[in-house]
Formats: structure tokens, C-alpha cells, sequence
């Protein structure tokens, strides 16, 4: 008799605990066969309102440790997922239409790009950063800042190298992040709060929701809380949704124009110029005299 | 209860009026300018100018309508290609040749500055215009080098933009807009303030002087709607605006899903740091210069300040001195300290403040009112005590003269309350601690934090905030970001 398999119970990531949604709600995925291949959370407003809560938390601490550190963190996260990649391949594949060599190069792809993230902790600064020759005696340099709560609304392909890009830029700067995974292949999100919590990253710096992404749109746009939004192949109403949200607190919102083969160009997915647009540049004068 | 100061005379001695002269012509209709020429308005509407500490009619402007708009916009539109596509050092020397212009013609950009708007020619003749010539000095430079100012990509031009500036510094504004979009191979439709378009107009002047092509930067004017009709063309790739946060919050919306990209600089609360181990003198003078110059018409204007609460008595002392010592009146005059309040409106608004800090509770130090013109528009600079973090002196943007004095205990304190505000703009620290003047700025919701200093501006360095203040930066490096298109982002 052949042996019952133990399936795994897919949850929310927040606060760095794996909770099930307030709401009780479960979503059915279907495999690309079209048999039921899993039950993931159906995540709610208040579940993206707690995990706000969780992000906003962490952010003194992870704004405030060095980047060195930071950057080993994010090094260790890629070292976790390496691993663990033939799990995540066979997540990928479960319900996106791909082979066992593209959701292999899928998930290379993503520690790549983490290990590429790691290495910008401690040199965004230099890099975005200068010191500006004024007309005066005054020493005078610009450097950038955290912002604090980024939402990322991570693309429905490719899956998890999609959400680790949109992760990797604002959480390297400093920022938490708060993160709706893909609609429709939402398995490689739902496991990856496991590489955080192996990875030292502090609870609450990055959340992990699964459920319906239009659903909390509009709530995501509008909370106050959030200071930043990153997303990448919205559809034009769900834009003007987000942008329109976005307005009243003033969110910086960026869509990200990868696509394609771009995701898996890490020299254009991991520029300092898609992390450059969660940090906010603040220039320091002083006066130099004797 | 109001505490009133009585003016303080050097040695008993009065100065005299030193007026500097108004002879400068001024064009009594004032047309828009596009494609390279001056034209009518289409919509055959104009508008009248006055100088705000006169209350006297200046000229008329046009009153640019929506098929006034839609010609400037086509017009930057069909000039875009073709300055993209001169060399960067080409379109350099264009922006060199406007700076020296500029430099030239300053006496006059600063008399017209202050009569249009009302601020203290030494401050429009200091201040304003040399940096308005930096400015464009500094951006003319950037021209053929943009690919060193982000590596690893390359940088293209956004297009035409659409650029809405404010009353409270016209031409630093227009020069901070224009310059570093042309530079970036931009071509730009520059709408100024309703109050403020003469020094505007008579930039493109200059652009004619210079021969910069046609089409390239055009201006035009109007209120409100014009600006709107500006901002909603469907051939602007670009807006960038410079006001209030509220209107800032009604173009995000507006641009929602067109694919134009946005910068805004907008409003300001900005707290004033002051440990009791600062040099109290020169921080009094950083407080003043913090929220008087400019009679307070500024975004970035100190205008809450937070004492350590050992050194109030001291500071109010001071402070109370140093109102009495300030010279409200004819901004032509060159010891004029504060000018004329831009206009009606606005002079109504801070009077509203003032009243309102009144009527909440908190107590009023005002220099003595009568040397004030009998016409124009004049707000005796001022300060509040006993101000609570509720009071609406101490929450909302006031623009205009006026102080909001507060205490705290810690460092922490302090910061804290400096942050809570949806503003984000600028901050000052005035300590001789260097290690705590660095954890305060880092610590700090701002833009820009002067340390040991307030109110200081250069093309080098760039400007803009954090939270409701806006998003993008003006001025340096950091400037050219919102006028270029990268690949891959």
C-alpha cells in the first residue's frame, strides 16, 4: 500500500509567525492539470492592516542596523533558498506552465538576484549619494533614506523571482515590506516565509500575504500607513486605483516596467535605480569655520 | 494677551528711506509666449498685476485659455526632438548663454522680482536672482554629462513637461524647473503664478536674446484653470509642480494612470531644533532668517520652533530683541527686512492664523505696528508662546510671518515632535555637539536639515521632502533624476 503523503498547511507570514487569515477564508488552487493542488489563505483587509502594523514595527531597527549586517541577512536568505530549490522549483511548477529546467533557472534566478540585493546594503549610499560642492563655506552631502512601510504587489509570472525583485530593492534600502504574493501562483509565496524566518531577518520586516490582490487594492493604496507601493504588470484600472489611493498620504508608487526576459537579467532587475525610488534623498548642511 | 516691542533704533538714529529706482519699462500688455514669439491670447481674456506693497496696478497679463495651452503644448511637443538631438554640449551652451544673460540683466530681474511680488530687494538682489543665474549655470554643465550621473544606465529625455510654479520665489522657481529640463533634452510649457508673471515673461526675454530655438520653453499665464489645462494635456509627459500640498494631492490624482510622470515640492511645517548647548546667538539669528525671510512665503520656512526647555527664557529675550530690530516696509528700500505680503489673500490667511492662535490660547509677541504703510499689503512679523501641539499655528502651513514656539526636555522629545507632522520638508539643528547634530539630522523626517544654519540654498544642493511635502528633488545631482527616463526601471 503506498504511503499517505503529509501535505503542508500553506499560511500567511506576519509578524514572523505563519498564522492562518483572521477571516477563515481559503482559496482553492488548481494545479495545471486542473485538480486541486492546494488551499491557500484568502488573506483579508485586516490581515494587511496587521501586517502593516508588524512592518511599521520592525522598520526602527532594520532602518537602523548597519548595512553589513543587513546585507548578510539578505545573503543568508539567498543561501537558505539555494537549499531549498527544489522545493520552490516544484512549487513553480505546480501551477505555472513550466518545465523542471525553467523553474529550476526560475529559482536560480531568484537567489542570484537576492545574493545581487545583499551586495547593495552597504553601497547604495556611495552610489546615490554625494557630497555637493556649494558656493560657501558650508560642507553640504546628500544621502538617501529608507522610507519605511513598502507594499509590494508582486507580478502573477514569474512567481517568486517576480516577488523577490519587487522585495529585494526596498527591503535592501532598509525599508519592510509588506507583500501580496501572485493571484494565481501564490505556493512559491506561501513557503517563502520560511526562508525568512530561517534566514535572522527580524520579525515583521517582511510579510507575506496570499488571497486576492484586487481584493485589497484599494486598501493598499490608501492606508497611511504605508509609505511606499512597488508592483509590476498592473492593469491600467488597478493603476489608477493604486495611484489615485496613493494620493492622499502621498505614496511614492513605482510600476515596474520588467517584463519577460528582463527578470532574469539581474544587472536590470537588481539596478540601484529600481531601488532609488524607495529612498527618500535628504541633504545635510553645516557650516565649516574655525 | 499680545506682548507688543518697541521698535529698536541704532544709537537713537533712524535710517533713512534708500530706495533703489523703478525705472524699468514695463510692457503694458503682456502677452504669452509661445513657439518663440509673444502672442495673444486666443482667449482674449487678460488679467491685472499689482505691485502688493502699492496696491497700484502694474500691467495686464494674458490669461491663457485651453487653445492658448494646446498651441504652447504642440509647440514644445514639435521643438522636442530636435533640441534632444543637439549634442549635450550644444544644448549647453545654450543654458550657459541664458545664465550670463541673466547675470547681465539682474538689477533689473530684481527690481521687477520685488515690485511684482513684493520682497525686499536685498533679498531679490542677493538672494533670488544670483541663484536663479546658478542655477541655470549649474544645470547647463549637467547637459553632456547625464550619463555619469547614472551609472550603469542610460538616461533619455521625458519629453515635454508641464511646469507650475508658485508666487513666493517666481523667477528662482521658473529657473529651477526650466533649467534642469532643457538640460536633460526636455522641452518645457512653464505656467507661473497669477500674482508673479512679469520676471516670468521677461525670462523670455531672454530666451529670444539668446536664440534658444523656438518651441523649447514657452510661457504662459493665467490662474488656476490654466494650470489645470496645462497639467491635463494629453501630449505632457511630464508635470512638475511646485505649491500647496492640497493641490499637489489633486494633480496625483488627476495624473492617476496616464503614465505622466510626476514631481511635486509642496508644503511645510518645518521644525527648528535649539539644544541649550547651541551658540544662542547665531541660532537666534537662524531663527529669524528661519521664518522671516520672505515674510515667511516660503515652504521651507522654520516655522515651528522647539527650544530645550533650560534656554526659553534666554531665547524669547533674544528673540524678542532682534523682532524689535526688523525693518517692515517699502521692499524697494535696501534696508527693508520684511516686505509686502503677496497679496489680499494671503495677507487674509495669516491674519486668520494669528486669530486663531489667539483664540486657542496661546500669547502673542508682535513688534510694534506703526510704521506700516498706509496701502499695501503688511504683516508685522510675530511670535506665539505657550503654543500646545494642537493648536492649528502649530499643525498647518502658515506661510507668512509668523512663529510657533515650543519646548521639549530630550533629544528623543524633540525629535518625535519634529516628526509628527504629515509634512516633511526641512528641518534645522542648532547644537555644538557634533555627534548629536549628525543622530538628530539621520533621526529626522526631512529633506534638507541645516545644521547650524537655516535657509540656505544653492544649485549644487538638492531640495525637496519627505511625506506629504512631495516627491523628487531640485537642485544637484539628485535634480536631473526627475527629467530623465532610465532603462529597465
Amino acid at each position: 500500500m503506498s504511503r499517505l503523503t503529509v501535505a503542508k498547511t500553506y499560511k500567511l507570514y506576519i509578524g514572523g509567525k505563519f498564522s492562518r487569515t483572521e477571516s477563515g477564508r481559503s482559496i482553492a488552487i488548481e494545479d495545471v492539470k486542473g485538480n486541486i493542488s492546494a488551499h491557500i489563505c484568502h488573506g483579508s483587509r485586516k490581515d494587511f492592516r496587521e501586517a502593516v502594523e508588524s512592518a511599521t514595527k520592525a522598520f526602527d531597527s532594520w532602518s537602523d542596523i548597519t548595512g553589513y549586517l543587513r546585507g548578510q541577512i539578505l545573503y543568508r536568505m539567498a543561501e537558505m533558498l539555494e537549499g531549498r530549490r527544489e522545493e520552490f522549483a516544484s512549487a513553480i511548477q505546480t501551477t505555472q506552465n513550466s518545465t523542471a529546467a525553467s523553474a529550476n533557472k526560475e529559482v536560480d534566478a531568484s537567489v542570484d538576484c537576492l545574493v545581487r540585493f545583499a551586495g547593495w546594503t552597504d553601497k547604495l549610499q556611495q552610489v546615490l549619494g554625494c557630497a555637493n560642492l556649494v558656493a560657501g563655506n558650508y560642507y553640504n552631502f546628500t544621502v538617501p533614506q529608507p522610507q519605511g512601510v513598502v507594499a509590494v504587489i508582486a507580478p502573477k509570472i514569474p512567481s517568486l523571482l517576480g516577488l523577490i525583485t519587487l522585495i529585494g530593492a526596498p527591503l535592501c534600502a532598509g525599508n519592510t515590506i509588506v507583500a501580496l504574493g501572485s493571484d494565481t501562483n501564490p505556493i512559491p509565496t506561501a513557503i517563502f516565509g520560511e526562508v525568512c524566518q530561517t534566514s535572522d531577518v527580524p520579525a515583521g520586516v517582511i510579510n507575506l500575504l496570499t488571497g486576492s490582490q484586487s481584493e485589497l487594492l484599494e486598501h493598499v493604496a490608501s492606508h497611511r500607513q504605508v509609505a511606499g507601493i512597488y508592483s509590476a504588470a498592473l492593469r491600467k484600472k488597478d493603476r489608477i486605483v493604486v495611484e489615485q489611493g496613493a494620493a492622499d498620504s502621498m505614496k511614492r508608487v513605482r510600476f515596474s516596467s520588467l517584463e519577460n526576459d528582463d527578470w532574469y537579467d539581474g544587472s536590470i532587475a537588481a539596478s540601484p535605480w529600481n531601488i532609488e525610488p524607495f529612498v527618500e534623498m535628504k541633504t545635510i548642511w553645516h557650516p565649516s569655520a574655525c | 494677551m499680545t506682548i507688543t516691542t518697541q521698535p529698536e533704533t541704532v544709537g537713537g538714529w533712524d535710517y533713512s528711506p534708500a530706495p533703489d529706482n523703478t525705472k524699468i519699462t514695463i510692457e503694458q500688455k503682456n502677452k504669452l509666449f509661445i513657439g518663440g514669439k509673444f502672442v495673444s491670447p486666443k482667449s482674449r481674456s487678460w488679467f491685472a498685476t499689482i505691485n502688493p506693497a502699492t496696491e497700484e496696478k502694474l500691467a495686464d497679463i494674458a490669461c491663457a485659455g485651453r487653445a492658448d495651452i494646446d498651441a504652447a503644448v504642440r509647440s514644445a511637443k514639435s521643438a522636442q526632438p530636435k533640441w534632444s538631438r543637439l549634442s549635450g554640449t550644444e544644448r549647453a551652451k545654450y543654458l550657459y548663454r541664458i545664465a550670463r544673460r541673466i547675470q547681465e540683466r539682474a538689477r533689473e530681474f530684481a527690481i521687477l522680482e520685488t515690485m511684482d511680488g513684493g520682497k525686499p530687494i536685498k533679498e531679490s538682489r542677493d538672494v533670488d536672482i544670483p541663484l536663479v543665474a546658478q542655477h541655470f549655470f549649474y544645470y547647463a554643465g549637467w547637459a553632456d554629462k547625464l550619463a555619469y550621473a547614472f551609472p550603469g544606465s542610460e538616461p533619455s529625455p521625458v519629453g515635454v513637461c508641464a511646469q507650475i510654479i508658485p508666487w513666493n520665489f517666481p523667477l528662482l522657481m521658473a529657473a529651477w524647473k526650466i533649467a534642469p529640463a532643457l538640460a536633460c533634452g526636455n522641452t518645457s510649457v512653464l505656467k507661473p503664478a497669477e500674482t508673479t508673471s512679469l520676471t516670468a515673461l521677461r525670462l523670455a526675454e531672454v530666451f529670444q536674446e539668446v536664440g534658444l530655438p523656438d518651441g523649447v520653453a514657452n510661457i504662459v499665464t493665467g490662474a488656476g484653470d490654466t494650470g489645470r489645462f496645462l497639467a491635463e494635456h494629453k501630449l505632457v509627459n511630464k508635470v512638475a509642480f511646485t505649491g500647496s500640498t492640497e493641490v499637489g494631492k489633486l494633480l496625483m490624482r488627476e495624473t492617476a494612470g496616464t503614465g505622466k510622470k510626476l514631481t511635486l515640492e509642496l508644503g511645510g511645517k518645518s521644525a527648528n531644533i535649539i539644544f541649550a548647548d547651541a551658540a544662542i546667538d547665531q541660532a537666534v539669528e537662524g531663527i529669524i532668517s528661519g521664518i522671516y525671510f520672505n515674510q515667511g512665503h516660503v515652504c521651507c520656512a522654520g516655522s515651528r520652533l522647539f527650544v530645550e526647555e533650560s534656554i526659553l527664557e534666554e531665547v524669547i529675550h533674544k528673540l524678542t530683541q532682534r523682532l524689535g530690530s526688523l525693518r517692515v516696509g517699502d521692499p524697494l528700500d535696501k534696508n527693508t527686512d520684511l516686505g509686502a505680503i503677496n497679496s489680499l489673500s494671503q495677507l487674509e490667511t495669516v491674519e486668520r492664523y494669528i486669530t486663531s492662535g489667539i483664540q486657542e490660547g496661546a500669547q502673542l509677541h508682535r513688534a510694534n505696528e506703526q510704521r506700516l504703510p498706509s496701502k499695501g499689503y503688511w504683516c508685522n512679523p510675530c511670535f506665539f508662546t505657550d503654543v500646545q501641539p494642537s493648536h492649528t499655528i502649530a499643525r498647518e502651513e502658515i506661510f507668512g510671518p509668523v512663529l510657533s514656539v515650543m519646548t521639549f526636555r530630550t533629544p528623543e522629545e524633540a525629535i518625535a515632535r519634529a516628526n509628527n507632522s504629515p509634512y516633511g520638508l526641512a528641518a534645522g539643528v542648532w547644537t555644538d555637539k557634533g555627534s548629536k547634530i549628525f543622530e538628530v539630522a539621520k533621526q529626522l523626517d526631512a529633506g534638507i536639515i541645516w545644521c547650524n544654519t537655516y535657509n540656505k540654498f544653492d544649485a549644487a544642493s538638492p531640495f525637496g521632502g519627505f511625506k506629504e511635502s512631495g516627491f523628487g528633488r531640485e537642485g544637484g545631482m539628485q535634480g536631473l533624476r526627475p527629467y530623465v527616463r532610465l532603462g529597465g526601471v
